[in-house]
Order: structure tokens, then C-alpha cells, then sequence
């Protein structure tokens, strides 16, 4: 049917040639660093790099994890998976309940407990680093797994999306759990919940690599490097005088540090896309 | 839109809202306020004491040429991002939707560097850049063009735009893709019939078609240089060499935390504030239109 418009042979086969290069040019600066990473030191310092893998690899990973430069990174890795899960699942479990409460109960405030969660949506942390910082000092919360998650766990795009979802879920349902007699909170966890589990898991990927990927925040956040993030504890491992950049062990730390929101990416593809979808809308 | 059958009680909706309602309260609104208020005021050098000012924190940035440079730096930082992701992944993007067999495969090869985050797009980019051991500018210097961003502004400006650009294109390259695969075939045939190549049948058809959504990427990108890249700018260039990559979101990180000037901080907190809310205003009424394409 599309023989018409695409042509067969030559055609073809060039638009394939330019898709390969086109992917060629994005994924050449991960080969790169991937050669990077399985190469010693005194390779890397004497220009043009080597474009083959060398013989370091394990070496250099074991290195990267087990001692690291300020702290292992392990460690890091560790302390991005508890935020990442913490921001994914806190934001969730809080726009659950709060979707449900405005969608499906008539309480006094309504109106604006909807308006100043829609605010939010104007301000990312970006913009109320200073105050936001002294707030969670004042709290106490530096250099927590508490300080690192709570400020960025409530979204209004989240609130929005179920809130969305919850309006789309026929009346007929709530009405035959009222016949039955069943509590608010019945319906919401036998009917409701399992009924967003498509939507649940889409935003789960999406908000898991928001997660992972922050770098503002836990810059600010931790001062001691055993509660850095991997993101951001990349840019630490560079030394601040004149001593040698350590390139193959940051090199294996940025792979390490891309490895976990790349394969949810890869292997949830169909929920990462629909959850890209849905949050955009 | 409202719900027609909703539950009886006050008490369990005002429990299920309320937490958060107090993280907003605590982390966006208190906050919010307090750079509202403190943009009022200028600190003694102690932080004993400050002074009311009034407008004076905004008179003063808005008569500082190093601000001024840095609404300069950010438009010019973010037209050049949405450009380069956009026009990139419209390619791919065109080449991908034309294949009839392994569009899936492609896609697949060309959406996982969403999941890299800017700040470690940054690192890898200033590896290949690196005026010592970079690749790139080796082989530039073997052409005899000598590679120092570290000195040179415009070369500063281009190695941030160009790691920037480059986490950028998996997503606008899904949204075009999506978008193109909505054109009609049928339409496009009857183009063909009549004898359009394919550039004029993307001149006259596909692009009006798609214009929805290069506007929404148009704005979506545009947010996304401004807020999201802080990352790439404090992994490549710290802002510098002399302030010429110094982006709005940057400069409040500086002025704030770096430099200690608190006042001119919380007063460019506010001036973000309002380019935030404009910002959001316009997503806000394209969204709106989209609905009626």
C-alpha cells in the first residue's frame, strides 16, 4: 500500500544509511565513553584516544565502585535509588489520595486546596533554590534521605493526571459500591486502585528517571560526600587544583550513573512513552 | 467538569489532601513567599540586620549589566538548543516515519538518551571537548583550529548548546515521529499521485499537519533550556569564561550560594517567578488550542 509513496531499492536503502548515521552520531559520545572506562590513565593523556576497547575494564569499574574518589560509588548509587524510589513512589501514594479526595467528595476549601495544588505546577525548585534550602536547613534535613525526597514529592502534574483518570471512571461503579454499602476508602482501594494500574506505572517511569536524574537539589542538599547522588557526585570527582582528571574512573562512574534510567527506558518502553504522553498533556 | 455521585464526609477528603497540602504549603508556598519578601530587603554584611529597600534589589539588577547580559545569554542559549534538538530529531524523525519495515528497532535505538541526565551529558561531552585529552579537539586542532572553551566564550556557548541539544533529541524525535505517523497516508498519496516529490509534499502537507506539534515541542523545549540545563552548565563551564554562559537559572545558583548576595537573589527568584508564570500561561492556552486541531 505505501509503495506508492516510498520508493523501493536505492531510495530505501539510503534513508536506512542516514538513520544508522543519525544514531551514530547520537550514540558515538557513550562509545566513547565506554572505550574511556576500559582504558588506564596514561592512554587517555597522550591524544587521539584509542577507538578500540582496552584490557581495564573490570579494573576500572571495581575501582569506580569500591573506592571511588571522595566516596564509593556504590554509595551513590545506593543514595540515587532510595531518592529516585522515594520522589516515584512518595509523589504517587500523595496524588492517589489527593485526586481522590477533590474528585469524588464535596469538602469545605475544595476550590482552593484544587488551586494551590494547580499553582505548584509554576514553581520549580529551580526557581526558590535560596529559601527552599533555608527551609529544609531549618528543618534539620541536610544530608538526609528525608531532606533529599519530601520537597520534591508533591506535583501537581501527577494530582492532575489521576484527577484525569478518576473522571473517566463511570458513576455506575461508585454507585453500585454505595448500594453495596462500601466505604469511601473500599472503593478506592478494591475498585479504583487496580483500575489505575496502567497509569500507576507509566507515571512510575517517568517520575523514577525525574528522580534519579536531579542535580540542583542534592548539590545543595548534601555537603558530605557519603550522601552524594551519582548524578551529581560526577562533577565532585574532578579535582579542583591542577592534579590529573581521573578520566577512566569518571567515565565508568557516568556509564554507572547512566545504566538504571536506561533500562527502564529500554525495557519499559510502551510505559515509558505513554507516560511521556500523558504528562505532557 | 464535575463528578455526578460523590461520597458524603468532610473529614476523610481533608485527611487524604492534607499531605500535600502541607508539603506545598511548606516547600513551595513558604518558600515562594519568603524570596517574595526577602527580594525587599538587603542584608547587612554580618546578616545581622537588613534594610527595607522597597524595589531597590530590582532597580539594581535591572541596571546591572551582568543581568542584563544573562536574559541576553539565557534567549540566545534557548533558541539555539530548540533549534538544533528540534531540527535534528525532525530529520530522524522524517527518515523513520518514510521505512516501512524497523521504524520499532530505530525508535528503540534512538529514545534512551532521554534517561541520560543533563548533568551527565555534560560530562561527556566536556570529555570529548577536553582541550587536553578530547578527541574532538584534537582533531580540530589538527586542522589547525585551536579548541579552548575554557577561553573562548563563543566555543563555551556552542559545547553547552551542542550537550544540551543532544539529551533533547529522543524526545522531540517520539513527539515528531508520533505526529507524522497521524498524517493521513491518504492524503499523502494523493499528493504523490499528483506528482509532488517529497520535499514539496513536506512543504505544502505534512508540515501545516505537524504544526501543532512543533508548537507545543516550540514551548516545551524552550522551558526546558531554561529550567533543566542548570546541570550542563555547572558540569561544562561553571557558568564562564566570563559570565558568557551564564544562564537566569545559573546566575540565581551564583549570586545565592556562591556569592552570598541574598537580596539579588531572592529579587532574581521573583523575576523567575514571573517568566515561570508566563511561560506556563502560554503552554496553558497552546494546550488549550491543540484540543481544537
Amino acid at each position: 500500500m505505501s509503495g506508492m509513496v516510498e520508493k523501493t531499492g536505492k531510495a530505501t536503502w539510503l534513508i536506512h544509511l542516514g538513520l544508522i548515521i543519525g544514531i551514530g552520531i547520537v550514540c558515538f559520545p557513550i562509545y566513547l565513553a565506554f572505550i574511556a572506562s576500559s582504558v588506564t590513565q596514561a592512554e587517555l593523556v597522550r591524544p587521539p584516544m584509542p577507538l578500540l576497547p582496552g584490557d581495564q575494564l573490570v579494573e576500572n569499574y571495581s575501582r569506580a565502585l569500591f573506592s571511588g574518589i571522595n566516596a564509593p560509588v556504590w554509595r551513590m548509587l545506593v543514595n540515587s535509588m532510595v531518592m529516585a524510589l522515594g520522589i516515584a513512589i512518595g509523589k504517587i501514594i500523595i496524588s492517589l489520595m489527593s485526586a481522590f479526595a477533590i474528585v469524588y467528595f464535596r469538602f469545605p476549601f475544595r476550590a482552593l486546596f484544587f488551586w494551590l495544588i494547580f499553582m505548584t505546577l509554576m514553581l520549580p525548585v529551580e526557581v526558590r533554590i535560596v529559601p527552599t534550602y533555608v527551609v529544609v536547613a531549618n528543618f534539620g534535613m541536610l544530608n538526609s534521605y528525608t531532606g533529599l525526597i519530601l520537597p520534591l514529592i508533591a506535583s501537581a502534574t501527577a494530582t492532575f493526571l489521576f484527577r484525569q483518570f478518576y473522571m473517566t471512571v463511570p458513576d455506575e461503579l461508585t454507585e453500585a459500591a454505595r448500594v453495596d454499602g462500601a466505604s469511601p476508602m473500599r472503593f478506592f482501594l478494591d475498585i479504583l486502585l487496580p483500575m489505575s494500574r496502567t497509569n500507576i506505572a507509566a507515571l512510575f517511569v517517568i517520575l523514577f528517571i525525574y528522580g534519579w536524574n536531579q542535580y540542583l537539589w542534592p548539590l545543595l542538599m548534601t555537603t558530605e560526600p557519603e550522601m552524594n547522588t551519582i548524578v551529581m557526585g560526577i562533577k565532585q570527582m574532578f579535582p579542583s587544583g591542577d592534579d590529573l582528571t581521573d578520566w577512566p574512573l569518571i567515565m565508568a562512574t557516568a556509564l554507572l550513573a547512566m545504566l538504571p534510567p536506561v533500562l527502564v527506558v529500554i525495557f519499559m518502553q510502551r510505559l515509558f512513552i505513554k507516560g511521556l504522553v500523558d504528562t505532557e498533556k | 467538569m464535575e463528578k455526578r455521585v460523590t461520597f458524603r464526609g468532610w473529614r476523610l477528603p481533608l485527611i487524604l489532601i492534607l499531605p500535600q497540602a502541607i508539603i506545598t504549603a511548606v516547600f513551595f508556598f513558604w518558600p515562594a513567599g519568603q524570596a517574595i519578601y526577602q527580594s525587599a530587603f538587603i542584608p547587612d554584611p554580618f546578616g545581622l540586620k537588613s534594610q527595607f529597600v522597597g524595589l531597590g534589589n530590582f532597580e539594581y539588577l535591572f541596571s546591572d549589566p551582568y543581568y542584563l547580559a544573562s536574559f541576553r545569554t539565557t534567549a540566545v542559549f534557548s533558541i539555539l538548543v530548540t533549534v538544533v534538538s528540534m531540527s535534528v530529531a525532525l530529520w530522524l524523525a522524517l527518515m523513520a516515519d518514510r521505512i516501512i519495515k524497523g521504524t520499532g528497532t530505530y525508535r528503540t535505538l534512538l529514545i534512551w538518551p532521554y534517561a541520560v541526565a543533563p548533568a551527565v551529558a555534560g560530562v561527556l561531552w566536556l570529555f570529548i571537548f577536553n582541550p587536553n585529552v578530547g578527541i574532538a579537539s584534537w582533531y580540530l586542532d589538527q586542522l589547525g583550529y585551536d579548541w579552548n572553551h575554557k577561553l573562548n566564550s563563543g566555543q563555551a556557548m556552542g559545547l553547552v548548546v551542542l550537550a544540551s541539544s543532544w539529551g533533547r533529541i529522543s524526545y522531540n524525535f517520539l513527539f515528531f515521529l508520533a505526529g507524522l505517523q497521524a498524517v493521513p497516508r491518504s492524503v499523502i498519496e494523493a499528493a504523490a499521485i499528483d506528482g509532488a516529490h517529497f520535499w514539496k509534499r513536506f512543504r505544502t502537507i505534512i508540515f501545516p499537519l505537524l504544526s501543532p506539534t512543533t508548537f507545543f515541542l516550540l514551548v516545551v523545549n524552550v522551558v526546558y533550556s531554561f529550567f533543566e540545563t542548570f546541570g550542563v552548565i555547572h558540569t561544562i563551564t561553571s557558568g564562564g569564561p566570563q559570565q558568557a554562559t551564564t544562564i537566569l537559572v545559573y546566575k540565581v545558583y551564583a549570586d545565592g550560594f556562591v556569592g552570598q548576595d541574598l537580596g539579588s537573589s531572592a529579587a532574581q527568584s521573583v523575576v523567575l517567578l514571573v517568566v515561570v508564570g508566563i511561560l506556563t500561561v502560554v503552554q496553558f492556552k497552546f494546550i488549550e488550542r491543540r484540543v481544537h486541531y
